[in-house]
């Protein structure tokens, strides 16, 4: 399971959804695994507003992971300005508009994208209940009396 | 010919030797592939979006979501998360090392991300299993208003999602569509093919405020 996974997902129980405790998970016992994905710039601009920061920062630290910025990087941060902006013709097709990825993006592609957990649990915050991850797939399956 | 759900709850039904037949029939995938990229088409995305798939499988679906095509996938690829209720049909997909990360999960007890996480969502022959109550505890409107309310709430404001379902009949299609209309999405029913055995009911949903509240 990514990181960025990890950064949406709240504990799956009814009586959890209400409450500010049930995000995030916290991992226990993880094994983590490093998966090369092919990085997808404009995914991560994409999606990069919608990431708690706060809880990506805290879960790196509780894995032992690189520190992150106190703050999530600016949009500005993730391109760097494009050579042929107000320059008609190439190098357009190549990159889009927005210039090369910088190194800020390529980081946060590797934490949130190839950055997996492997193996582990996942508690919730709230009721103490304990996700499993084998293989990298987490079981959400609530027995009945959970639901 | 009986239909599978009439007879088992999936995670039964799709055991290691049905999931596997299910994957590897050559038709089943065509069939498959085409309702994705049907669906895929209904959603009109534009840039690489996170995007949920539920009853995900062995990733069919999700192997489209990942690649970039001109004229099939213009926005991707995308990166999805898949949910699915037979684990056999999710080591499947392990071995096919899908790009997608995997859940087990029954999509009649909720929709377990926070609110606003997806761009889209998409679900291809598999709604109608919510129709079925696994035990005395749950009703299948029960898991229907689970899954619409927790599918609502997990895309972004603006969002959409296809469904792609097959309904036993007009009643199961009222009931599902109603559901998502309690839940808070504009809704309408696409059929392809009509009154032919090849019929394809999509289920597309909108979820409205993209500029009210961001
Ligand atoms: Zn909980």
């Amino acid at each position: 399971m990514k990181l960025l996974t990890l950064n949406f997902l709240t504990c799956a129980r009814k009586a959890c959804k209400a409450t500010n405790a049930a995000f995030p998970l916290h991992p226990k016992d993880a094994e983590l695994e490093i998966v090369e994905v092919e990085l997808s710039p404009l995914f991560v601009r994409n999606i990069l507003p919608r990431v708690e920061w706060e809880a990506l920062r805290t879960l790196c630290q509780d894995l032992g992971l690189p520190q992150l910025p106190a703050t999530a990087p600016e949009p500005g941060e993730l391109f760097t300005p494009n050579p042929s902006d107000g320059v008609e013709g190439e190098g357009i097709e190549e990159v889009g508009e927005e210039g090369e990825p910088t190194q800020t993006l390529k980081d946060l592609h590797h934490v949130l994208l190839e950055t997996t957990i492997r193996e582990g649990k996942l508690v919730c915050g709230s009721c103490g209940h304990e996700y499993a991850v084998k293989e990298g797939i987490a079981n959400f399956l609530l027995p009945s009396h959970l639901v | 010919m009986s239909r599978p759900e009439d007879t088992l709850p999936p995670d039964l039904f799709y055991n290691d030797s049905e999931s596997r037949k299910y994957t590897t029939s050559s038709r089943i995938q065509h069939i498959q592939s085409q309702m994705t990229h049907r669906a895929l088409s209904l959603l009109s995305l534009r840039s690489p979006s996170l995007i949920l798939d539920i009853g995900c499988g062995s990733g069919l679906s999700g192997e489209i979501l990942s690649t970039f095509s001109p004229e099939t996938n213009p926005g991707g690829p995308h990166t999805w998360i898949g949910l699915d209720i037979s684990s056999s049909m999710l080591a499947v997909a392990l071995e096919k090392e899908v790009e997608g990360d995997l859940f087990l999960a029954d999509a009649g007890q909720g929709v377990p991300f926070r609110p606003g996480t997806f761009d889209a969502a998409i679900s291809i022959s598999a709604v109608q299993w919510l129709c079925n109550a696994e035990s005395t505890e749950e009703s299948p409107a029960g898991r229907l208003s689970r899954f619409f309310n927790g599918l609502y709430a997990s895309l972004r404001r603006g969002g959409r999602a296809v469904c792609q379902f097959y309904p036993k009949n007009d009643e199961q299609k009222k009931m599902v569509s109603s559901a998502a209309v309690r839940a808070g999405f504009g809704a309408g029913l696409l059929e392809d093919d009509p009154g032919t055995k090849s019929a394809k009911t999509y289920l597309v949903l909108t979820v409205g405020g993209g500029e009210l509240d961001g």
